[in-house]
Order: structure tokens, then C-alpha cells, then sequence
């Protein structure tokens, strides 16, 4: 008569961790989420400067990134040190930059061409040559709305 | 034997470990972007039809030299200076056309009034792009604080603020209607006349 043999009285019930999935897959959900999967490598160093009177860009479809920056360690043999800039995943010149600017414009629908904002990520050790360039390669393709992508703090960190 | 009744349960006491597989997976993946930064306006390639001539005295030159020194005014001044430094050239109200200036010097020698106040900022092919933006953000700065003070003053709001509130995808219609026209009230105000002259090349100190 095992069947109904009286349990064991006296042990603490284990606690049911019957919802630890669900409490997981609702973190999971929301990293999920709020995930942006980057569709490129960054090749550069791209450590940004500082600023306290930023603006966000808040929408993202709008938004062409350029980077510019001295190569990271791996690229160094091939590019040497001096600041690149970087297209998508590869380096380039600026005078690459206006067909870069021109192609990806063409990518993004009709009604938000003439709208979109060019965000520089550039290094922070980055000289302001190459940055002329390409403001001059901007004005030529008529992308005038730039963006100096900061990080939010104090633009005296800059200077150290 | 007697059958017993259902299909047996799955045993799901290893889902949990798959999900916090996947959940480490996209934590590690996860960047939160940092989409923040300066927004400029480039000047247009085309030079404009009618040339406007604009008085010496209401430019208020800004060079960069190759060691980030400052040049304001012609005066080598110290960066922390700067913004106070353009507040003071923004509001000095040299034809006392502007109600709303505060603490203007009314120097003949400096601009007329803020609509007519123009920065030309200049900067070295070898200045460090930090500080680049530090004077940037200064002269922004020097803007903002400007807007600020008569935003609160007229609507008890930050300039800033509004803006931000506006630009939020968030925002109801109603709501940004009514700040699209605070905020261009202000700007008429304070209008940012920020001008980038091209780098020079030349080396010089």
C-alpha cells in the first residue's frame, strides 16, 4: 500500500521556480527590444568628446553616420596612424564622402531625403583638416543639416 | 498495469536556461546608443545673390590656432572665458533697439543688436577636434543661455527644454504646435548666427 504512504512531513517545500522563465523571458524580451544591432564594424578609434549643450537625434532612419578616426591597432600596419575616415566598413578619402552621402540618401525614401542629418562620430584626437574636408564635401552634395555626435558632460574634459 | 490517463507532461525545467541564454546573448550585444551631439547648419556652397554687407563690428571673430589658443575679439583669451565673452558682444545692444537685453554694455564698437550679432568662428587645420567642440559648445552655450533667460522670463520655461520636448516623437501635435511658436518667438529673438569660415592653412602661431 505504498500508494498512499503518507509523505514525509517536516522538510521545507522546495520553492517553485515554475516562473523563472517567464521572469526571464520578459528581461530577454526587453533587451530584445531595445537592441540596435550595428550594422557596421567601427574601425577607428572613435572615443567622442564631450558636450553639455547637446540636442538628441531622435530619429534614427534620418540619420547617415560618417566616423573618422586613427585606425584601431589591427588596421595600423596597413592605414598607419593618421585619422581616416570610415564608410560603412571601409576606409576612405574624403573625397569619397559626397557619393557616400548621395548614395545613401538614395536608399532612404522619397519623403525623407531632404531631411536627413549627418552625424560625424569623430575621435576626439581627430585634426580639424579632415573634418574641413568633408564639411566642404557636404556642402557640395548639399547635406547641410551635420551633427557633431557628443557624449553628454563637461566640454572642458576635452582639453585634457 | 493499469494505463495511465494523458500524454505525459514535457519537462520545461530547462527552459529557463535556454532563455538566460539567450538573455546573456543580448546583454552582451545590447549598445545603447549615444545619438546625441551639436546640431549645425552647414553654409551653402552657392554664395548667396546679393552680397549683404555686414559692419566689422558686428562679427565677433573666433580663431583656433593649431595649440588651441583663442582668439576673441582679437584678444587671446582663455576658453572658460568664452561663452561670457559672446554673451556680453550678443546682448550689447549698441543701437538700444533690443527691449529685452539685460545688462548691455551699448558699446558703440561692439554689435548693434542680437539679429544683427553674427560669430565667425575660424580654426586651424591642425587644431584638436576637442577643442574644436569645446568652442562649439561654448558658443552654443552662450545662445542657450540667452534663450533660456528669455524663455523662462516670457513663458517660465527653458528654452532648452522646450526644444527638446519638441523634437520627442512622443510629443502629441497640439502640444508641439503650441511650442513651434514659443520657440520661433525666441529664435527670432536670438537667432544663431553662427558662421564657420573655411580652415586656413596657414601654419601661423
Amino acid at each position: 500500500m505504498s500508494k498512499f504512504a503518507k509523505k514525509k512531513s517536516g522538510e521545507l517545500p522546495a520553492v517553485s521556480t515554475a516562473s523563472l522563465p517567464d521572469i526571464v523571458f520578459m528581461l530577454l524580451f526587453f533587451f530584445m527590444t531595445v537592441t540596435v544591432m550595428k550594422n557596421s564594424d567601427v574601425k577607428v578609434e572613435n572615443t567622442l568628446p564631450n558636450a553639455s549643450e547637446i540636442k538628441k537625434l531622435e530619429k534614427k532612419d534620418r540619420v547617415i553616420t560618417i566616423y573618422v578616426g586613427a585606425p584601431t591597432k589591427e588596421f595600423q600596419k596597413v592605414f598607419g596612424t593618421e585619422s581616416k575616415i570610415q564608410l560603412n566598413d571601409k576606409f576612405a578619402d574624403a573625397g569619397d564622402v559626397g557619393d557616400y552621402i548621395l548614395m545613401e540618401r538614395a536608399k532612404k525614401p522619397q519623403e525623407l531625403q531632404n531631411v536627413l542629418t549627418t552625424s560625424l562620430k569623430v575621435d576626439k584626437n581627430a585634426n580639424m583638416g579632415l573634418i574641413a574636408d568633408i564639411k566642404q564635401e557636404l556642402r557640395k552634395v548639399n547635406a547641410l543639416k551635420v551633427n557633431y555626435t557628443t557624449y553628454e558632460g563637461d566640454a572642458f574634459n576635452n582639453l585634457k | 498495469m493499469p494505463r495511465r490517463a494523458g500524454a505525459p507532461e514535457v519537462n520545461a525545467g530547462s527552459m529557463a536556461d535556454i532563455a538566460f541564454l539567450l538573455l546573456i546573448f543580448f546583454l552582451v550585444t545590447t549598445t545603447i546608443e549615444t545619438d546625441a551631439g551639436l546640431d549645425r547648419m552647414l553654409p551653402p556652397i552657392e554664395p548667396p545673390e546679393n552680397d549683404v554687407v555686414i559692419k566689422q563690428k558686428n562679427i565677433f571673430q573666433v580663431n583656433i590656432n593649431k595649440n588651441g589658443q583663442l582668439l576673441a575679439d582679437g584678444e587671446l583669451i582663455e576658453l572658460k572665458d568664452l561663452r561670457v565673452k559672446a554673451m556680453a558682444f550678443l546682448e550689447n545692444n549698441g543701437d538700444g533697439s533690443c527691449n529685452y537685453c539685460q545688462g548691455g554694455k551699448k558699446d558703440a564698437a561692439s554689435s548693434d543688436n542680437p539679429t544683427k550679432a553674427i560669430i565667425s568662428l575660424k580654426n586651424d587645420r591642425e587644431t584638436k577636434y576637442g577643442t574644436y567642440i569645446t568652442v562649439q559648445n561654448e558658443l552654443v552655450g552662450a545662445y542657450n543661455d540667452l534663450r533660456d533667460r528669455e524663455s523662462e522670463r516670457m513663458f517660465k520655461r527653458a528654452f532648452t527644454e522646450m526644444e527638446s520636448e519638441y523634437i520627442k516623437q512622443e510629443t502629441p501635435a497640439s502640444v508641439k504646435e503650441e511650442l513651434k511658436e514659443k520657440i520661433t518667438r525666441i529664435q527670432e529673438m536670438f537667432p544663431q548666427k553662427l558662421s564657420e569660415a573655411e580652415t586656413s592653412t596657414s601654419g601661423g602661431s
